[in-house]
């Protein structure tokens, strides 16, 4: 007998559509940005802007993140919208705002394979028809950064926009957070690295 | 390749913000971060959040229709348990959105805002109203033909995708920027819902089916 899955052909996929400008009331939540609690030990912040090819912020982008926990463990239960409170769900949404900044709380992936640690970064936005793909990779592995497949495969002059940069310790109520600062270049010469995936 | 082009002058956003470099193939492994997908569950969602013609004390206004459709992989088979975010104008083509400067009237009983996870067949349902057309400022005397956004997540964060849903036969279409950037007819009849009379139901609203097929995850060669 054969599986009636085996017959059926390949689909060619659903096109995509800009997200338009008129996102932000239907997919930003509450929690988006925090993919882990305040008080977490281990703590980073990420933040950065969304340029155009005049150097022009991006008001109306959609960035979101996915990423492994300190570990290089993947996460693999529900949690994605509603963290639970002492929990690490390894996706954060946040919608830049009317200087095109966004920013997560979250922790320094661990690295897993020959992979250096990585945080995978998506980017809607009005006027893109599709999204933008690129990781974030942190400055102090430059050592791993060798070695990293992704890495090694892109030009070593444009490497450097795929690693945020580290900034001078913010003080919030918790105490001090490492910042990490990631603009994303969606044209022009300081373009990101954007992977076709 | 049915996605769009970054770069599609007749939709003037697009000029400025379309990536211009080549982009970068990366092999991934199977491990990659890519390949795996956040993880929904219902008790992230509120029991109303498919339905959009209930989340007010009283009924908006304009047509009730239900959407309904199929999240499938590039094999045909059903994405279970995926979230699947959706967004609309209302009846009137206004978005409950402060940027929104549409002199149509809001409607106090529709935000336009839904969310569901698929069932073990990979299906989707929405109870909401039709949207409207509505103007834009993207060149003179421009109309977006009906439509909802559609957001979805697969099983590789990869295959995330946004898109919109249009409705058959509107006679906007060959005057959309949007939906013309898609270079293929057939390309362009995939966002297309079609009236199905088997989801119509009778006496109180008419039902549109559309299947959302996902792209196929990368592996290293
Ligand atoms: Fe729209």
């Amino acid at each position: 007998m054969t599986d009636i899955l085996d017959t059926v052909p390949d689909l060619a996929p659903t096109p995509s559509q800009t997200v338009g400008p008129f996102f932000g009331y239907a997919l930003p939540y509450a929690e988006g940005p925090e993919v882990v609690p305040g008080w977490h030990p281990d703590a980073i912040t990420v933040r950065g802007r969304v340029l155009d090819g005049a150097g022009a912020p991006v008001p109306d982008a959609l960035v979101e993140i996915w990423q492994a926990d300190a570990d290089g463990r993947v996460p693999s239960g529900v949690g994605g919208l509603r963290r639970a409170p002492h929990d690490f769900s390894g996706f954060g949404r946040c919608a830049t705002d009317p200087a095109g900044q966004y920013w997560f709380r979250t922790v320094k992936p661990g690295a897993s394979g020959p992979d250096a640690p990585h945080i995978a970064v998506l980017v809607f936005a009005r006027g893109l028809l599709k999204p933008v793909r690129t990781r974030l990779y942190f400055p102090q592995d430059a050592g791993a950064h060798e070695a990293d497949p992704l890495l090694s495969a892109v030009p070593a002059e444009r490497r450097p926009t795929l690693v945020a940069e580290a900034v001078a310790e913010a003080v919030s109520e918790a105490g001090g957070t490492r910042t990490y600062r990631f603009d994303i270049h969606l044209q022009g010469e300081r373009e990101t690295v954007f992977l076709g995936i | 390749m049915t996605h769009p082009p970054y770069l599609y002058p007749g939709y003037r956003s697009t000029v400025l913000r379309a990536p211009a470099r080549e982009l970068v193939m990366p092999k991934l492994g199977p491990d990659s971060i890519e390949l795996a997908s956040p993880v929904f569950g219902h008790q992230e969602l509120g029991r109303l959040d498919d339905d959009l013609t209930a989340q007010h004390s009283g009924e908006p206004l304009g047509e009730r229709i239900i959407v309904t459709g199929r999240l499938l992989d590039a094999s045909g088979r059903p994405v279970r348990g995926a979230l699947v975010e959706v967004w609309q104008a209302n009846a009137a083509g206004r978005y409950a959105h402060l940027g929104d400067r549409h002199p149509a009237p809001l409607d106090p009983n529709f935000t336009g805002a839904g969310r569901c996870l698929t069932d073990d067949e990979g299906r989707y349902r929405f109870v909401t109203i039709k949207p409207g057309a509505y103007p834009w400022r993207n060149h003179p005397n421009a109309w977006r033909p009906a439509h909802i956004h559609f957001s979805v997540f697969g099983t590789a964060f990869a295959q995330r995708l946004i898109t919109q849903m249009y409705f058959p036969g509107d006679p906007l279409f060959a005057y959309d920027p949007i939906m013309q950037s898609i270079s293929e007819q057939k390309d362009r009849d995939r966002l297309v819902s079609r009236l199905d009379m088997d989801t119509t139901t009778p006496e109180w609203a008419l039902g549109y089916q559309w299947d959302i097929v996902l792209g196929d995850t990368p592996m290293e060669a």
